[in-house]
């Protein structure tokens, strides 16, 4: 199997004849989409409740469950930004900070590592790539308790370098498998033009190999910024300051805070917390499609 | 090719015994340069952590004085406390409850649309943003609401006359509502299964029609044949993130596992143990658990692939 997922022709169809069977096949093909457009409204409604509701004042998010009301204002977003001990664009920064750390980590570490699984020929090379594979799968909770003993011994606790350093070290194993696809994929007599040309394995990864991957280096930005910045497990353990919170820390922090029934602030700051990630899925979908795609990866 | 893909090949390749052992190895020293960094995660990160893990789940630890060693007592008393058992119940029922219906969503929706239909990158998006927001802490806060006692749910039922209860905050439901959040994410196995089905070659059909198949006849002796490696992929896959699954439960529940336990995942479990009572050593005994559970699922299943995958091995 090829990482193509587009090679398939669109079938002929015969010219359009009106008779029984198009008039059915046209009955048929209506009932889907209003199959689709249905099953697509139930999964999609939930999210934008949450956007309209966000938008309501506070005693009508309950009364009234429906998104259809021209009574609406912004002073959720006013007061849920400063509901905190810091202002929501701290917890922002955070949050863009580890995501940027990580990203950069990533695409430095896997992109090593992958060059050296779908090129290069060296002892044990077929042990450390299962290895490699089976990790994918592996469950972080088995490596939690000495690595948390591990970032405590380096003073590492309430700093973002553990959620960072990790990923210098290609620790996400499926970035690299991704990318391997991706180099395994390119043309041969590239890299023998090299060869002949006298590059050595360094400048054919950084001039020929870096280029021509960069739509899996894409992918994989965007698939590091997409968890990254929803990870809620790795800043529970390492933040436990609320100067040092990312967004998913401090939608917590609203939770544990909630006495009274303020939804309108928790509902908006929700709201601009998951809006990075919809952009990001907004212009970045074909990488994302075509990443699911070759690998797998959620 | 998938991952678990890959490493079938690298057993066959060994079975058939085709690993050349007087291969040269002209790039050792460049590609041991190369993989630096993602060695010394490996040892530094992975396999080193999982040793002192292994060795933690023989001692008492408690992060005050060093881990004293106490044989299996870590595992005796897990095996004889009604908690343990009770999250390992809970994450198997949101394993096997919730990933086949979610399998199923995944494969009939990318069926409908691989019909080469109209706006289907449309409806695409649509069934794949959930899966990748799902994990987030927002969503699991929208949950409560929307599984709450006034929430959507209710509004819904409440057209029909059937007034619901707090779906949340009570024992039975609790775990239901993170089944269907688990379901709702299946846009992903989604994008991979219609993947597959682009690959497979249009020839093959052609052929069926020639010999007379219907299109029922297609589906099970083209279609479902040739998916079986992606169906066994996804299967695989999702029991493994299924039993990891931690943020939704954590904040739906407010961080207890509540109501009544009913939604303590193992992980959660874990966590507590880990980072509330500061018990390392039987943390580190559950986690080992895990592993091993996770990788008889596993083991398992690919056993079971031998009976109904297909695999189209031509060398």
């Amino acid at each position: 199997m090829t990482t193509k997922t587009d090679t398939t022709a669109a079938p002929l169809e015969a010219p359009v004849r009106r008779h029984p069977r198009s008039r059915w096949r046209t009955a048929r093909s209506l009932g889907r989409h209003a199959m689709l457009i249905a099953g697509s409204t139930v999964m999609i409604y939930p999210l934008i409740w949450l956007l309209v509701s966000s938008f309501k004042p506070n005693s009508e998010i309950f009364r009234d469950l429906s998104i259809f009301t021209l009574d609406l204002t912004t002073e959720n977003y006013a007061n849920g930004w400063n509901d905190l001990q810091f202002p929501f664009g701290v917890f922002l920064l955070n949050s863009s900070i580890i995501a940027f750390g990580a990203i950069a980590g990533n695409l430095f570490s896997c992109s090593l590592a992958a060059y050296a699984f779908a090129r290069l020929r060296f002892r044990g090379r077929n042990v450390f790539f299962a290895i490699m594979l089976a990790s994918i799968m592996l469950p972080f909770q088995v490596m939690m308790v000495p690595q948390f003993l591990i970032f405590k011994e380096l003073g590492w606790l309430n700093t973002f370098l553990p959620l960072i350093a990790p990923k210098f070290l290609a620790t996400e194993a499926f970035f690299v498998f991704l990318m391997v696809q991706f180099i395994r994929g390119l043309p041969k007599e590239i890299f023998e033009a090299a060869r002949i040309d006298g590059a050595g394995h360094f400048r054919s990864y950084l001039q020929i190999v870096l280029p021509l991957i960069v739509p899996a280096l894409a992918t994989t930005a965007i698939f590091t910024f997409i968890w990254t910045w929803a990870d809620f497990f790795g800043p529970l353990v390492y933040l436990r300051l609320p100067e040092s919170w990312p967004v998913s820390l401090a939608l917590k922090g609203f939770l544990d805070a909630q006495s009274s029934s303020d939804y309108g602030s928790m509902f908006a700051m929700s709201v601009v917390s998951l809006l990075p990630m919809f952009l990001v899925f907004l212009f970045g979908q074909r990488f994302l499609v075509k990443g699911v795609a070759t690998t797998g990866i959620k | 090719m998938s991952s678990l893909g890959e490493l079938r090949n690298l057993a066959v390749r060994r079975r058939k015994g085709k690993a050349r052992a007087k291969e040269k190895y002209p790039d050792n020293k460049a590609a041991y340069l190369f993989l630096l960094p993602w060695l010394l995660g490996l040892f530094g990160l992975t396999i080193g952590p999982m040793a002192a893990s292994l060795y933690l789940s023989f001692t008492e630890y408690n992060l005050l004085q060093p881990p004293q060693w106490i044989g299996l007592d870590n595992f005796t008393g897990m095996f004889g406390d009604e908690r343990f058992w009770n999250s390992f119940r809970v994450t198997v029922v949101y394993v096997l409850g919730g990933v086949p219906i979610l399998l199923a969503l995944a494969l009939g929706l990318a069926m409908v649309l691989d019909k080469g239909m109209r706006a289907l990158s449309f409806y695409r998006s649509v069934f794949y943003l959930p899966s990748l927001m799902g994990g987030s802490v927002a969503i699991a806060i929208l949950w409560r609401q929307v599984f709450g006692k006034e929430g959507l749910i209710n509004g819904v039922l409440g057209w029909f006359g059937v007034d619901g209860p707090g779906w949340i905050g009570h024992p039975d439901f609790a775990l239901g509502t993170l089944i269907v959040l688990n379901v709702w994410t299946f846009g992903s196995p989604m994008v991979i299964f219609l993947a597959g089905l682009r690959q497979i070659p249009n020839m093959f059909y052609e052929a069926a029609s020639i010999d007379g198949a219907g299109p029922i006849r297609k589906f099970t002796s083209v279609t479902l044949p040739l998916l079986t490696p992606i169906i066994f992929f996804n299967i695989v896959l999702q029991i493994i993130f299924a039993f990891q699954a931690f943020t939704q439960a954590y904040v739906v529940s407010g961080g207890t596992g509540g109501p009544a336990d009913s939604t303590m995942f193992f992980t959660l479990l874990l966590y507590k143990e880990a980072f509330n009572e500061l018990n390392m050593g039987y943390a580190s005994a559950m986690a080992w658990f895990l592993v091993l559970v996770v990788a008889a699922f596993t083991a398992f299943n690919f056993w079971l692939s031998k009976y109904w995958v297909f695999y189209d091995d031509k060398d």
